[in-house]
């Protein structure tokens, strides 16, 4: 596919193709609308399906059958009559719905009728001493390689932080014959009273028992240690990992303390947003039908606020429903009604998983030279320092420090500036509020940009 | 650092910073140079600190490379093709660059 074969216009652009964007291009497909499907990566499938249509690992068993589920979804979405684009980068989206697209160095500016962002979800920043040294990386990152590409950890392998990937990907690598050094457990015992009011609604939830029998094959097998102050050796690579002052040796250290939405494209687009206690980040404003703050804009999946692959994908389906009672209100359309149902069902122990999960302080607000923003390698006592000066936001802190002023663009160091500086200066995150994005979302060439057809007329507007 | 499991299928060669490393259709830049024990894939322009892949999903950017001579390229989102040329980054300026 390329970008000259894309038409102008379509009735619904939809980007991202995990679970929440194939279940959305699917029912507005179905439904007659004239539905793209843009993703990046080279196959569908988002980081939870990640390499369901071309993957290489053979026994089933290794990823469970809550990873091979998606391919009934590809599936129906690739036969919706949804034209699927893989390869394809999203760089613009703006509030007259024009998306801008880069495919395999063409670019092109479509104009949508609505536009559902799936761009989902990415792991929460995890800001500890060492955590930019080579051999330190995400545990989410160590998942994609072993679902797509077969790859497993072969060296000493530490895994710290919490939530149920960390869980999850344990699991799995040792059911792929891969060993762990041990799992630091970064959870919180004051946690659990928090979660224990909504034990109750979680016990009625599909994850209760997945969860518990993880859980139980996981500490069969591997060495537990609870930890709260982490910190990665090494000066070239990763040499230890120390954990409250006890060294482990290592070659890999996955971190990975719970994912938050990814929220870059819907801020550049100008959606509005809100700080979420509960899940600590940011979320987009939402109606029930997942329509932003920007007419014809929707955002499903856990780019709306995490709540996993399953929900994700009927949240898809209602924004995708809504849009084709907007465009084409005759057309025959499952009953929203049942979607909203099975997203109540899957939300149902979100809130219990929230407050278990919950991330500690310590590893969420960074204190020293401990590096809060990757890129520009900005220090958390920088950022703590210019706050107590007087800076206000993340905004004014970008012209002090550069920070998220990087390739990144804010992904890996966004929250911690915001909580740094609302912690330094006595207020909360929404006061403190998130950098403001701007289109080009992901880096284009210039050769790109000079490759979008051009109009005789707005040639002569520029040229003399 | 990582191994590979079972099954590897056809494999092809592209080369990073002149050496010749083996890959399979399906890695991506970033995933070959993880699996051939390649340290890292840059240096920083602001400390020259070497960095090596992260996230592995497109949002963190530490496995930029130059992949056929376009610089700054997302070493996790570009796939493997054969004879591909990848050169490590070095990111800080040099004089007279």
């Amino acid at each position: 596919m390329n970008a000259a074969d894309l038409a102008p216009s379509y009735d619904l652009v939809v980007i991202g193709g995990g679970p929440a964007g194939l279940a959305a291009a699917a029912t507005a497909a179905r439904a007659g609308l004239a539905t793209v499907l843009f993703d990046e990566n080279p196959g569908v499938g988002g980081q939870i399906y990640r390499g369901i249509t071309a993957n290489p690992v053979r026994n089933r068993a290794i990823l469970g059958d809550d990873y091979w589920a998606g391919a009934a979804l590809a599936t129906e979405t690739k036969n919706s009559g949804a034209l699927i684009v893989t390869g394809a980068t999203v760089w613009s989206l703006d509030r007259t719905l024009t998306v801008g697209i880069s495919i395999a160095g063409q670019a092109r500016l479509l104009q949508a009728k609505r536009v559902i962002i799936a761009t989902g979800s990415l792991e929460r920043p995890f800001p500890i001493p060492g955590w930019t040294l080579p051999g330190v990386m995400t545990a989410g990152g160590a998942q994609t390689l072993l679902k797509a590409q077969g790859l497993v950890p072969s060296g000493r392998t530490v895994m710290a932080g919490s939530g149920p990937l960390l869980w999850l990907l344990a699991a799995q690598i040792l059911r792929a014959g891969g060993k762990l050094e041990a799992i630091v457990d970064t959870g919180s015992k004051a946690n659990w009273l928090r979660a224990a009011m909504y034990l109750p609604d979680f016990l009625l939830s599909p994850y209760f028992k997945k969860g518990l029998a993880l859980l139980r094959e996981v500490k069969a097998k591997a060495l537990i240690i609870p930890g709260r102050q982490i910190a990665a050796i090494g000066t070239d690579k990763l040499r230890e990992v120390d954990v409250d002052g006890r060294r482990l040796p290592a070659d890999l250290l996955l971190l990975h303390q719970g994912v938050v939405p990814n929220v870059n494209l819907a801020n550049a687009a100008g959606v509005a947003h809100r700080w979420d206690k509960r899940q600590l980040c940011f979320v987009p404003l939402l109606d029930q039908d997942f329509q932003s703050s920007v007419p014809g804009i929707a955002v499903a999946g856990d780019g709306a606020g995490i709540a996993g692959g399953t929900a994700a994908a009927e949240r898809g389906r209602i924004a995708a429903i809504a849009a084709v009672r907007a465009l084409k209100p005759g057309a025959n359309v499952p009953d929203p009604q049942t979607a909203r149902q099975r997203l109540q069902q899957e939300e149902l122990g979100r809130a219990f998983l929230d407050e278990l999960y919950r991330p500690i302080e310590a590893l969420r607000q960074p204190e020293g030279d401990t590096i809060a923003c990757r890129c520009e390698e900005v220090t958390a006592q920088q950022i703590r320092e210019t706050a107590r000066l007087g800076c206000e936001g993340p905004n004014q802190m970008k012209a002090f420090l550069r920070c998220g002023m990087g390739p990144c663009q804010g992904r890996l160091c966004g929250l911690t500036v915001t909580e740094l500086i609302a912690n330094e200066r006595g207020t909360t995150p929404d006061e403190v509020g998130y950098y403001r994005l701007r289109p080009p979302v992901k880096p284009i060439t210039l050769a790109e940009l000079a490759s979008i057809p051009i109009s005789e007329a707005e040639r002569k507007a520029v040229e003399r | 650092m990582f191994k590979r499991l079972g099954d590897t299928g056809a494999t092809l060669t592209l080369s990073v910073d002149g050496k010749p490393i083996r890959a399979r259709i399906g890695d991506t830049v970033a995933s070959a140079m993880l699996h051939a024990g390649i340290d890292h894939c840059r240096t920083t322009p602001v400390s020259g600190a070497p960095r090596a892949p992260y996230c592995l999903m497109g949002v963190c950017f530490e496995c930029l490379v130059t992949v056929d001579g376009v610089g700054s390229r997302q070493g996790c989102l570009v796939p493997v093709r054969e004879g591909m040329k990848i050169e490590t980054q070095i990111g800080k300026r040099e004089a007279g660059r």
